[in-house]
C-alpha cells in the first residue's frame, strides 16, 4: 500500500480544465482539483487514507501523455495540464460503475443504505439510465455474525476502504482481500466469520467508511443506514499534531 | 575467492575433461526429464560402471539443446541423438568406439540448429550446471571478475548502455538507463531483484535459463548490483519451478562456499549475497509492483506508478528490477563489449531473443536467433513449418498480453518496433503456432479466460472487465450474439485498455484487439450463424433501479 505523498512548502502552478491554479509540491492532481472546486469522481479514495487507485474514477486525461492517469495517485508537476471531464472520460467512467452494477446484486430498494450510498449516488450523477453488460448474478454470503455490525458480500465493491482505515487508522487489520479477479472477496482474520474475529475491537470504523451498504449497523432496515466519515479527518489531524 | 583462483579452478576442471576419451551428454531439463531423461542418465552411468569406462567416458547432465519435442536429446562426443530411452543406455555407451546408432541420430545440420545465434544458451548442452568448476571452466564469473578488478561502476552502467540491451521481460526497457537510474538514486539500501516469474502460458525461457546455466544469472544480478551499488539481491521464482528452484539454490551454495558471493569479492570491498523468493504461480506477480509487494511479505498486487522501483521499490529502497534473461545477457556483453552486441540485431533491437515455439508446429522448443529475423525464417526453416500439410494462419506473440500475427504478415522481422506495429508484442518470447484449423475467436477467448482468473481483482476495469468481455466472446462462440454484443466487446476492450492500473489489464484487450483487426470475419461468421442475431439492440439489457 502506497502511504500519503508528503506535502512540501514549495508552490508549482498548473492548468486544470483550463483554469490555472496553484498549489504545493507533492499534491496529487484530486487534491488540487477538489481544493479549487473542480468535482473529480472518486470512490476508493478517502482522505486521510493510504492511495489504493483500485475504482478508477478518477481517471483524467493530462496533455502530453499518452496514457490516462489516475488523479487520486497523480502528483502535480510544474506546468501540467489536466483535463478532468470530457466525453471520453465521462463514458469509461459510466461503463465502470455499470460494471460494478453488473457485478455483484445491488437491489437499491431493499438495501439498508438506499438513499445514503455512494455507489447510487455516483450513477445518478454519472446520467446512468441502464447497465450493458450481461449481470452476473453470484450467489454471495452475508456475514451476520457479529453482534452489531453486518456484512453483505453482494453489494461490496471491493474499494478496500474498510480494510486499510482498519489497518492504518484503528491498527486492528482485521480485514483483508482474498481470491482473484471477480472472486476476490473481504475476509476477516483467518477468513472466518466476522464474529469469531480475535482481532476486531468493533470500533465501527469501517461501517461507517464504507460507501456502500456492503457493511452497516444491524438493526437498520431499508433506507435506515447512514454513515458518518467526518471520524477520519479529525482523527488524521489529531495525529499530525502529535510531535 | 582470489582472482588467481578463478583461473585455476578453470584450468584443473579443463585439464580434468581433457583427459577423458569421450563424452556423453544427456539433457536434465524438465522437457526431457519428463520424458526420462534422469533415469537415461543413470543408466548410463551403470553401463560406463559395468564397462569399466569410468576413467574414458566423461558423462554429463546438461541443459536443453533447444529441440525439445525430439527429446530426451543426447550427444555423444560429436553425435547427437534424439527420442533416446532409458533401454537405449547401453547401445549408446556401445556406440562410442564404433559406429553411431542410426536410427536416433538427430541431425545437427538442419536449420534449426544451423540458424541459431546462442549468446545467453551458449553453454546449454555443455555445461553441468549443478557443477560450479564445470561452469567456470566455460567461463562462468570471469566477467564478473573483469568488473571488480578493472572497471568502476559507471564504466559497466556505460557499456551496457552501448550494447543497446533491452528488458526481456515484455516492454523493452533499455538495460543500462535503468541501471543509471538506480544507481543515481539514493536510499538506505539498494536491492537487485530477478524477475523469474515466467506466468504466460506457453513460456518456457526463463525456466531453462535457470535451470541450464543458473551461474549466469548470479554473475549477472552481481555485475548489476555492482554498477547499481546494491548489495542483495533477490531471485523470485515461481514455486511452479522445482527444478529451477533446486538448481538456483545449489549455485547459490556452490558460489557462497568457494566465494564468488558473500564478503570481499575477488578481493574488492564489494559484497554482494542473494535469496531465493518463492511465489505461489500468480501471474500478476510478475508485474514488478506486485512482485515487491508479494517479496515483502504482502498480497501480489500492483500499486500505482510513480514512484518507479528505481527510487522507491522493496521496502521502499531503490530496486533494481530485470528479467531472467535480461542478467543472462550482462557477463556475454562485459566479456565481449557492448560494441560486438550492438552489431547484432536491428537498428533499435540488439543482441538475440529466445522464443518458445509452441503450437501446430513440426519443431517445438527452444530458439536463440539475432533479433531482426525475418518470422518466415522462424517458422519454415527453423521451426520446419506446419505439419500435416496443413496451412499457416497466425502466430501468437506476447502471449495474454500480445497479438497474433497472420500469414499476409510473415515477412516482418522479428523486433520489438515491427511487432508494435502490427498490434502484437515482443513479450516475454513465446510463440503460439495456429494452423488452418484454428478458430481466432476461440484463442482470444482462451487468453481472455487466462486473463480473468489471473487478474488479482484490485481494479474495476480489469476485475469485471475481463468477466465481460470473457462472457461476450463466450457468447459469440457459443453462436448466442448480436451486434450489439460485439459493439460491446470493442468498447470494453478500449475502457479497459486505457483505464486499468497495471500491464496485464491494460494489455488483457489485445488478443481481441488483433484477431479483431486481422480476422473481424470469424467473428462476423459466428454473429451471422446465431439465432439470436434478430434482436436488435440486445434485449439483454436490464434496466437498473437508481433511487426506488
Ligand atoms: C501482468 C504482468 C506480468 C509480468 N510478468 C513478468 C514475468 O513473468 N517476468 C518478467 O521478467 N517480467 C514480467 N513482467 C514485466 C515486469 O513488470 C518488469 O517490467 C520486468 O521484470 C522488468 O525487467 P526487464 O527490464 O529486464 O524486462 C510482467 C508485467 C506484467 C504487467
Ligand atoms: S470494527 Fe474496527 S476493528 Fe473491527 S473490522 Fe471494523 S475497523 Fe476493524
Ligand atoms: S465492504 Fe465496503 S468498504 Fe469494504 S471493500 Fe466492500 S464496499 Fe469497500
Ligand atoms: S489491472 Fe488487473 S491485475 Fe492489474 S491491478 Fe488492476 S485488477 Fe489487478
Ligand atoms: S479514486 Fe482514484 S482510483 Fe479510485
Ligand atoms: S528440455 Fe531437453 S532438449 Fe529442451
Amino acid at each position: 500500500m502506497n502511504t500519503p505523498i508528503d506535502v512540501g512548502t514549495e508552490s508549482i502552478t498548473l492548468r486544470i480544465n483550463d483554469q490555472d491554479v496553484s498549489c504545493r509540491k507533492g499534491e496529487t492532481v484530486l487534491q488540487v482539483a477538489r481544493e479549487n472546486g473542480i468535482d473529480i469522481p472518486t470512490l476508493c479514495y478517502m482522505e486521510g487514507l493510504s492511495i489504493w487507485g483500485g475504482c478508477r474514477l478518477c481517471m483524467v486525461e493530462i496533455a502530453g501523455s499518452p496514457k490516462l492517469q489516475a488523479a487520486c495517485a497523480t502528483v502535480c508537476t510544474e506546468g501540467m495540464n489536466i483535463s478532468t471531464h470530457s466525453p471520453r472520460l465521462e463514458n469509461y467512467r459510466r461503463m465502470i460503475v455499470e460494471l460494478l452494477f453488473a457485478e455483484r446484486n445491488h437491489v437499491c430498494s431493499v438495501c439498508v443504505s438506499n438513499g445514503h450510498c455512494e455507489l447510487q449516488a455516483m450513477a445518478v450523477k454519472l446520467g446512468i439510465d441502464h447497465v450493458r453488460f450481461p449481470y452476473r448474478f453470484p450467489h454471495l454470503e452475508v456475514d451476520n455474525s457479529h453482534d452489531r455490525m453486518r456484512m453483505d458480500h453482494n453489494r461490496c465493491i471491493l474499494c478496500s476502504r474498510c480494510v486499510r482505515v482498519c489497518a492504518e487508522i484503528e491498527g486492528a487489520h482485521t480485514k483483508d482481500i482474498k481470491g482473484r479477479g471477480v472472486l476476490a472477496a473481504i475476509i476477516h482474520d483467518l477468513d472466518q466469520n466476522w464474529g469469531e474475529s480475535e482481532t476486531c475491537t468493533s470500533c465501527g470504523k469501517c461501517v461507517n467508511i464504507c460507501p456502500t451498504g456492503a457493511l452497516t449497523h444491524r438493526g437498520t432496515a431499508v433506507g435506515e443506514m447512514t454513515k458518518k466519515t467526518t471520524f477520519l479527518p479529525y482523527l488524521t489531524l489529531m495525529r499530525e499534531d502529535q510531535p | 575467492m582470489k582472482p588467481e583462483e578463478l583461473t585455476a579452478m578453470a584450468e584443473k576442471a579443463r585439464k580434468q575433461d581433457a583427459h577423458f576419451a569421450h563424452h556423453i551428454h544427456v539433457c536434465t531439463e524438465s522437457g526431457c526429464v519428463s520424458s526420462q531423461s534422469d533415469v537415461l542418465l543413470k543408466n548410463i552411468a551403470d553401463q560406463v560402471q559395468q564397462r569399466g569406462l569410468k576413467d574414458t567416458v566423461c558423462l554429463k547432465g546438461v541443459g536443453c539443446m533447444g529441440l525439445c519435442c525430439n527429446g530426451p536429446l543426447l550427444k555423444a562426443d560429436d553425435t547427437m541423438y534424439q527420442f533416446v530411452k532409458p533401454e537405449h543406455a547401453g547401445a549408446i555407451v556401445e556406440s562410442l568406439s564404433a559406429r553411431p546408432v542410426t536410427e536416433l541420430v538427430c541431425d545437427t545440420k538442419q536449420p534449426f540448429f544451423t540458424r541459431q545465434k546462442l549468446i545467453v544458451r551458449e553453454n546449454a548442452g555443455l555445461i553441468d550446471p549443478e557443477n560450479l568448476a564445470d561452469c567456470v571452466a566455460h567461463g562462468a564469473y570471469r566477467a564478473l571478475l573483469k568488473v571488480l578488478t578493472t572497471m568502476t561502476p559507471q564504466q559497466v552502467i556505460a557499456e551496457i548502455s552501448t550494447s543497446g540491451l533491452r528488458g526481456r521481460g515484455g516492454a523493452g526497457f533499455p538495460t543500462g538507463l535503468k541501471w543509471a537510474t538506480v544507481s543515481k538514486a539514493s536510499g538506505r539500501a539498494k536491492y537487485v531483484i530477478c524477475n523469474g516469474d515466467e506466468g504466460d502460458p506457453g513460456a518456457f525461457m526463463d525456466r531453462s535459463v535457470m535451470e541450464g546455466d543458473p551461474h549466469r544469472v548470479l554473475e549477472g544480478m552481481a555485475i548489476a548490483a555492482y554498477a547499481v551499488g546494491a548489495g542483495q539481491g533477490i531471485l523470485y521464482v515461481r514455486a511452479e519451478y522445482p527444478l529451477a528452484v533446486k538448481r538456483l539454490t545449489r549455485a547459490i551454495n556452490q558460489a557462497r562456499r568457494e566465494g564468488l558471493l558473500g564478503h570481499g569479492l575477488f578481493g574488492s570491498n564489494f559484497d554482494f549475497n542473494v535469496e531465493i523468493r518463492l511465489g505461489a504461480g500468480a501471474f500478476v506477480c510478475g508485474e514488478e509492483t506486485a512482485l515487491i509487494a508479494s517479496v515483502e511479505g504482502k498480497r501480489g498486487m500492483p500499486r500505482p506508478r510513480p514512484p518507479y522501483p528505481a527510487n522507491s521499490g522493496l521496502h521502499g529502497c531503490p530496486t533494481l528490477i530485470n528479467n531472467v534473461e535480461t542478467f543472462a545477457n550482462v557477463p556475454a556483453i562485459i566479456e565481449r563489449g557492448g560494441k560486438w552486441f550492438a552489431g547484432i540485431g536491428t537498428e533499435k533491437s540488439k543482441g538475440t531473443k529466445i522464443f518458445a515455439l509452441t503450437g501446430r508446429i513440426k519443431n517445438t522448443g527452444l530458439i536463440e536467433v539475432p533479433m531482426g529475423m525475418p518470422l518466415r525464417e522462424i517458422i519454415y526453416d527453423i521451426a520446419g513449418g506446419i505439419p500435416d500439410g496443413k496451412a499457416f494462419k497466425a502466430v501468437q506473440t506476447g502471449g495474454p498480453s500480445g497479438g497474433c500475427i497472420p500469414a499476409e504478415h510473415l515477412d516482418i522481422t522479428v523486433d520489438y518496433e515491427s511487432l508494435t506495429k502490427l498490434g502484437s508484442i515482443m513479450g516475454s518470447g513465446g510463440m503460439i503456432v495456429m494452423d488452418e484449423t484454428s478458430n481466432m475467436v476461440d484463442v482470444a477467448r482462451f487468453f481472455m479466460e487466462f486473463c480473468k482468473s489471473e487478474s488479482c481483482g484490485k481494479c474495476v476495469p480489469c476485475r469485471v472487465g475481463t468477466y465481460e468481455m470473457h462472457e461476450l466472446l463466450d457468447r459469440i462462440c457459443n453462436r448466442q450474439a448480436n451486434m450489439a454484443d460485439l459493439n460491446l466487446l470493442k468498447d470494453l476492450c478500449d475502457m479497459v485498455k486505457q483505464t486499468s492500473l497495471c500491464g496485464l489489464g491494460q494489455s488483457a484487450p489485445n488478443p481481441v484487439l488483433s484477431t479483431l483487426r486481422y480476422f473481424e470475419n470469424e467473428y462476423l461468421k459466428l454473429i451471422q450463424s446465431s439465432p439470436t442475431n434478430s434482436t436488435e439492440d440486445g434485449a439483454k439489457h436490464v434496466a437498473l433501479e437508481v433511487l426506488s
